[in-house]
């Protein structure tokens, strides 16, 4: 068997047995890791993870709708090569001047191996994963205007996300290794914030815990909190001098979770319905889980 | 090797294809699997599982697969010998590697065909897997992703043979295959125009050339408004009763729609088995919340795509009679038929999409609202295939002049 790098987590990011077996997997099967789940779930942070742990450079790519596969090569700046053959001072017969590689080329031209990663490959056009397979798999592409083929000197670890906002073309799935990060319980948050936070006082961590859960079990919501939310509002809690005691029943800094004023309203809502007993199941019930 | 285990992920709904199994083949080889039943299930998964959706169906077949062992951990040993026993292994040869790129469906199926009947003759029967104690994963009750019936007498057939019997199923293409493909099959509706307004934001290449060549060589650079399309869409849902059956597939539609950013206008409405005085704004169909079929018609250009999601069944009076509406509390002062014929009428691009099979239109309880409709519109089930052709109707007069 061929030696592979091995990757381990990194102090700054806690990563699940499962994960970094997956990991593992597509760095030594030298395919794509795709990695989906909930916004906040360390998807974007995993790459860079990675690259620390292995010590490698870390490329992003970051996909918007409007990002085109050929973005990723090389783009060919006609514009500006037509404007310097009006001016003469450049020797415009030296197309190369005027091609500028993408995220995919730049991490192919690279001396060692890098880490790339495509970030929220499904905001982009349906048929964006299928336009990069051919490249992907072959770890090199033609620029047919210098007659130059640009070919990986080393395979990139290439690490895809997505949030699930469109569906992914099968063909391009059946090339990666693919893991879905679930939303970490309790215990793992806790290990998650201890990285974050190293110095929080027990009693806060754990009031806010719980209704951290309870929340994200309110129906209805469009956008439950997650990890990064809890963060940030820990630190208001930490800042805001906040008493531990009464951070489930003041709900103090409720923006920092709930993002959405729908969802502050439907919380709101929720809360002056329901009468004392449905709330407080509710709330034994998330008390359950986290102990 | 383990080809049963491909079979039994296959059973479970799993579509794993040949690309996948032979990674994890060279996976194994690797020595990737760790040295535990928990390694090797975690290579599995990474591997062939491509969706959090199928993680379930996964754990059960994995759990259906390795139920015979006793002490899953530290035994890999065991594991390799006990998979050695089942069938011969699915051999990969030369020829299917290099053709592995293009492998496509119907080539597997026949690889697949060709093994099975080889198999045929020589399959270990008694197989401990399939047998014992009437356990077989196969052939119970319990468990059907596709939702098909498979007989309970499985012990005497090898694994394959029964995992032959529905192992085609996901390969259907008539098959509705989900958004997605619902999407790609929309995208083609498409009409190009030339925008009036906004900011001049593309290239013009050709005038470009033209007007340096008029300038003697002087670059001038000349810009358009970006074309953009054109197509607007009136959606039709049909949320009665006995369209519940169909709701996965019509969501799907509704979905692969709504998601489809590319229209110029998109308008959904909502109706009750037919179309009368009033199309509703959510598929609740309440009675205080609607937009009159006429303001509708008066209002919306005859360009609009429409297209009418239903299942055109019900009882003959409902389409056919004045006060035919099936709600209590309404009437109606035109027939039903009426209505879809003055909709008709003014939508020149409109088609009808059936999420009956159209196998079933003749003898159906519907069968004669179906014909009847289907003289006014154009009807397609509601399939993949069916989409793309209704796309095409939409796109051209002469196509859907044509029917
Ligand atoms: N496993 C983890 N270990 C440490 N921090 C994490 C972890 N998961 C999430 N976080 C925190 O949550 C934030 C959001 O993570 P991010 O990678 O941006 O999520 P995603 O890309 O999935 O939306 C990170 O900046 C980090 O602070
Ligand atoms: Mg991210």
């Amino acid at each position: 068997m061929a030696k592979y790098d091995m990757y381990n987590g990194s102090s700054d990011y806690i990563v699940s047995d499962e994960l970094r077996n997956s990991v593992n997997i597509a760095i030594a099967l030298q395919k794509p890791l795709l990695i989906k789940g909930e916004p906040g779930t360390g998807k974007t942070m995993l790459a860079q993870s990675i690259a620390d742990s292995l010590g490698k450079n870390l490329l992003i790519w970051n996909i918007k709708s409007t990002t085109k596969a050929q973005e990723g090569l090389y783009v060919y700046d006609t514009v500006q090569r037509l404007y310097d053959s009006q001016f003469g001072d450049h020797d415009v017969a030296d197309i190369k001047q005027y091609i500028k590689l993408g995220k995919l080329g730049e991490a192919f031209n690279y001396e060692e191996q890098v880490v790339l990663l495509i970030d929220e490959i499904d905001k982009a056009d349906l048929e964006f994963p299928n336009d990069l397979l051919w490249e992907l798999d072959q770890m090199s592409f033609y620029i047919p205007e210098t007659k130059e083929t640009v070919t990986a000197k080393n395979r990139p670890i290439v690490i895809v996300t997505s949030n699930a906002e469109k569906e992914l073309p099968d063909a391009f799935l059946r090339r990666c290794i693919f893991h879905y990060i679930a939303f970490p319980d309790p215990e793992g948050m806790e290990k998650i914030i201890r990285v974050h936070h190293p110095k929080l006082e027990k009693k806060l961590l754990e009031q806010a815990m719980e209704t951290f859960y309870m929340l994200r079990e309110v129906p209805h919501l469009q956008k439950r909190p997650s990890t990064s939310e809890l963060i940030d509002w820990l630190q208001a809690l930490v800042v805001g001098g906040i008493n531990p005691n009464t951070i489930k029943s003041e709900l103090p800094f409720l923006g920092v979770l709930l993002k959405k004023n729908e969802d502050l309203d439907t919380l709101l809502n929720g809360l002056y319905k329901k009468s004392q007993t449905q709330s407080r199941t509710v709330i034994s019930s998330s008390l359950n889980r986290y102990r | 090797m383990f080809t049963n285990f491909f079979y039994t992920l296959k059973h479970f709904g799993i579509p794993v294809s040949m690309n996948e199994w032979d990674s994890l083949l060279e996976a194994l080889e690797a020595g990737m699997g760790g040295a535990s039943l928990t390694g090797f299930y975690h290579l599995c998964r990474a591997v062939l599982i491509k969706t959090e959706a199928h993680y379930d169906r996964f754990d059960l077949a994995f759990a259906t697969f390795f139920r015979n062992i006793e002490t899953p951990e530290g035994l890999p040993d065991k594991i390799w010998e006990w998979l050695d026993k089942e069938l011969p292994e699915l051999e990969i040869t030369e020829e299917m590697r290099r053709n592995h790129q293009q492998l496509d469906l119907d080539e597997l199926k026949r690889m697949l065909e060709e093994r099975l009947a080889e198999q045929d003759g020589e399959h270990h029967g008694g197989n401990k897997w399939v047998g014992t104690g009437g356990t077989s994963p196969f052939g119970h009750s319990g468990y059907h992703p596709g939702g098909i019936r498979i007989g309970g007498e499985s012990q005497h057939l090898s694994a394959v043979k029964v995992a032959g019997e529905r192992r085609f199923q996901e390969f259907r293409t008539d098959e509705t295959l989900g958004i997605r493909q619902f999407q790609i099959a929309l995208r083609k509706l498409r009409h190009l125009t030339t925008r009036l307004e906004g900011a001049k934001t593309e290239l013009d290449l050709d005038a470009t050339v033209d007007k340096t060549c008029d300038n003697a060589g002087r670059l001038e650079l000349v810009w358009e408004r970006p074309r953009e399309n054109g197509i607007k869409v009136l959606l039709l849902m049909d949320s009665g009763g006995s369209m519940v059956p169909y709701a996965r597939l019509c969501n799907q539609l509704f979905t692969a729609v709504n998601k489809s950013s590319h229209f110029k206008d998109l308008k959904i409405f909502y109706f009750h088995n037919c179309i009368y005085d009033w199309l509703f704004h959510s598929s609740r169909c309440s009675n205080d919340d609607y937009t009159d079929t006429e303001y509708i018609l008066k209002t919306y250009s005859p360009d609009y795509r429409v297209i009418i999601v239903g299942d055109a069944s019900m009882a003959p009076s409902e389409l056919s009679r004045v006060g035919g509406v099936i709600e209590w509390g309404l009437y109606n002062d035109k027939p039903g038929i009426d209505w879809l014929r003055r909709i008709r009428h003014h939508f020149e691009y409109s088609v009808w999409l059936n999420p009956i099979p159209k196998e079933f239109w003749d003898w159906t309880e519907g069968s004669w609202t179906i014909n009847k409709i289907a003289e006014i519109f154009p009807m397609e089930e509601l399939t993949v295939d069916g989409l793309d052709r209704s796309v095409s109707k939409l796109r051209s007069k002469y196509a859907i002049q044509a029917i």
